[in-house]
């Protein structure tokens, strides 16, 4: 009798701890320029789910490539440029049908608030008081690309090659500029409206591609009803409104 | 293969240079703390030791809020030198003494303890001043301690790679130790160059654990 006593006890404090019967974990990778966007997008998602979580992780989309070739357990996937999602779709990691763009947006070079420097074009980073640039690794990350490509085509990636700082993704960049750590950097219009008090746009820069967020389902998603959920809620106005909030622009 | 040998270079250059001031910082410390007690030594030990325990981040954090460039030293340093720590191997170098330094510091402390206190004071009475007692009786007796923690400090000098990455950055040729070329190589998905440069890591750090076994076996 006692036995079973202390066996309903464990039973029923091991029950406590267990997840809610039901509930559903949905993971999404995501840019980490999409960082604040998707957090309240999730926040609604679990509204209209009461039942299910969404657990997020951001950081750089080549970065989250990786990993999900690797074998992380992923059900939706964001990239912040169609290079990084092509990359899953070659590796055959994401479901082609169900990818589209959800989102668009501006790369700007920014500048630490104090900075006294005026840009009237991009040539003007050759100037001496700009000694470091920060810019985000265009191996693995899209916002370097983005501007990779622009200073390529501008010939001014080998001229400015040894004032370049390489982050690992947009926000370590944001961040640099918010200590005044760099002169200038490359971020997109998003991140620097996160920062207006310790960021300021010098100059909207014209892409070679334009910027556009591609989502999908990858293959190895268990949870595939779920995360059609999260493609529509991304897709529907409810979803587009909250994007916009935070400066995104349309696909 | 060149190109991998860049980063290992700037790693034993980092290495080497943080182990020699962590050595005479850390042996300093310890000789100091462990000869005088006075109000506050046992929080100044704390200190000395605090970077051993604490996530690299966090000291990390730490480095870029004092010596960025509107940090209360860097600031200065930036005003009255024109030096700008963040972002050079400087800086590196800073990062990796700042971590490596409790291990000679603590194996400093312990073996100066442990020295025979009747030998230094046979010296004293001898007419040794405090100087010549340290270094012709006390280090010469508590060195295989001392050189056992440099050992480790230079191990963890070469392995740093949190604190590094937040106030020296990705820089190739200038600050991209060979912890970071492997973290960004494997993120890039270059696995053959990751490969390799794991291998390459491997073995300097086998080649100088022996080396150095060998030489503290040889003096007994």
């Amino acid at each position: 009798m006692c036995a079973l006593r202390l066996t309903l006890t464990i039973c029923l404090s091991i029950h406590a701890f267990a997840p809610r019967v039901g509930a559903t974990e949905l993971w999404v990778s995501a840019a980490a320029s999409l960082t604040n966007a998707f957090k309240n997008i999730g926040a609604e998602f679990e509204r209209v789910h009461a039942r299910d979580k969404v657990i997020f992780n951001f950081a750089a989309s080549d970065v989250l490539v990786k990993q999900i070739a690797e074998g992380a357990p992923v059900d939706v996937f964001a990239s912040a440029d169609e290079e990084a999602m092509d990359k899953a779709l070659t590796a055959k990691l994401i479901i082609a049908t169900t990818r589209f763009n959800f989102a668009g947006n501006r790369l700007v070079l920014a500048l630490p608030m104090d900075s006294p420097l005026r840009f009237n074009t991009l040539d003007d980073l050759k100037t001496k008081a700009v000694r470091r640039i920060a810019i985000s690794q265009p191996a693995t990350v899209p916002v370097g690309r983005y501007a990779k490509a622009v200073l390529d085509k501008a010939r001014l990636w080998t001229v400015l090659q040894e004032r370049f700082i390489y982050t690992q993704n947009v926000r370590q960049t944001l961040d640099y500029l918010a200590r005044g750590e760099v002169d200038a950097g490359f971020v997109y219009t998003t991140d620097a409206a996160l920062m207006k008090d310790k960021v300021r746009v010098a100059l909207e820069v014209t892409t070679t591609r334009r910027v556009v967020y591609p989502i999908a389902m990858t293959t190895a998603s268990k949870n595939p009803q779920l995360g059609r959920d999260f493609l529509d809620l991304v897709r529907s106005s409810a979803g587009q409104t909250i994007l916009q909030k935070f400066a995104f622009t349309e696909p | 293969m060149t190109d991998a040998l860049v980063p290992l270079l700037l790693t034993l250059k980092i290495a080497v240079a943080a182990t020699a001031i962590v050595l005479f910082a850390g042996v300093a410390c310890a000789y100091l703390l462990g000869r005088y007690s006075f109000w506050g030594s046992q929080i100044i030990d704390a200190i000395c030791t605090l970077p051993m325990v604490m996530p690299p981040t966090v000291l990390g954090y730490y480095l870029l809020v004092v010596f960025g460039r509107r940090g209360w030293i860097g600031a200065w340093l930036e005003e009255s030198l024109g030096i700008h720590l963040i972002f050079t191997w400087q800086g590196a170098v800073i990062a990796s003494a700042a971590v490596a330094f409790p291990l000679v510091y603590r194996a400093a402390r312990a073996s100066l303890g442990s020295v025979d206190h009747h030998l230094e004071n046979a010296a004293r009475v001898l007419g040794a001043g405090e100087a010549k007692v340290f270094f012709r009786v006390s280090l010469p007796l508590a060195w295989r301690g001392v050189f056992a923690g440099t050992m480790l400090a230079f191990a963890r000098a070469m392995g740093e790679f949190g604190a590094t990455l937040m106030i020296a950055g990705s820089i190739p040729g200038k600050t991209q130790t060979i912890s970071i070329a492997i973290y960004e190589a494997v993120q890039a998905g270059q696995d053959s160059v990751a490969n390799f440069l794991v291998l390459l890591a491997s073995l300097v750090c086998v080649c100088i654990l022996a080396a150095s076994g060998k030489f503290l076996q040889r003096q007994f």
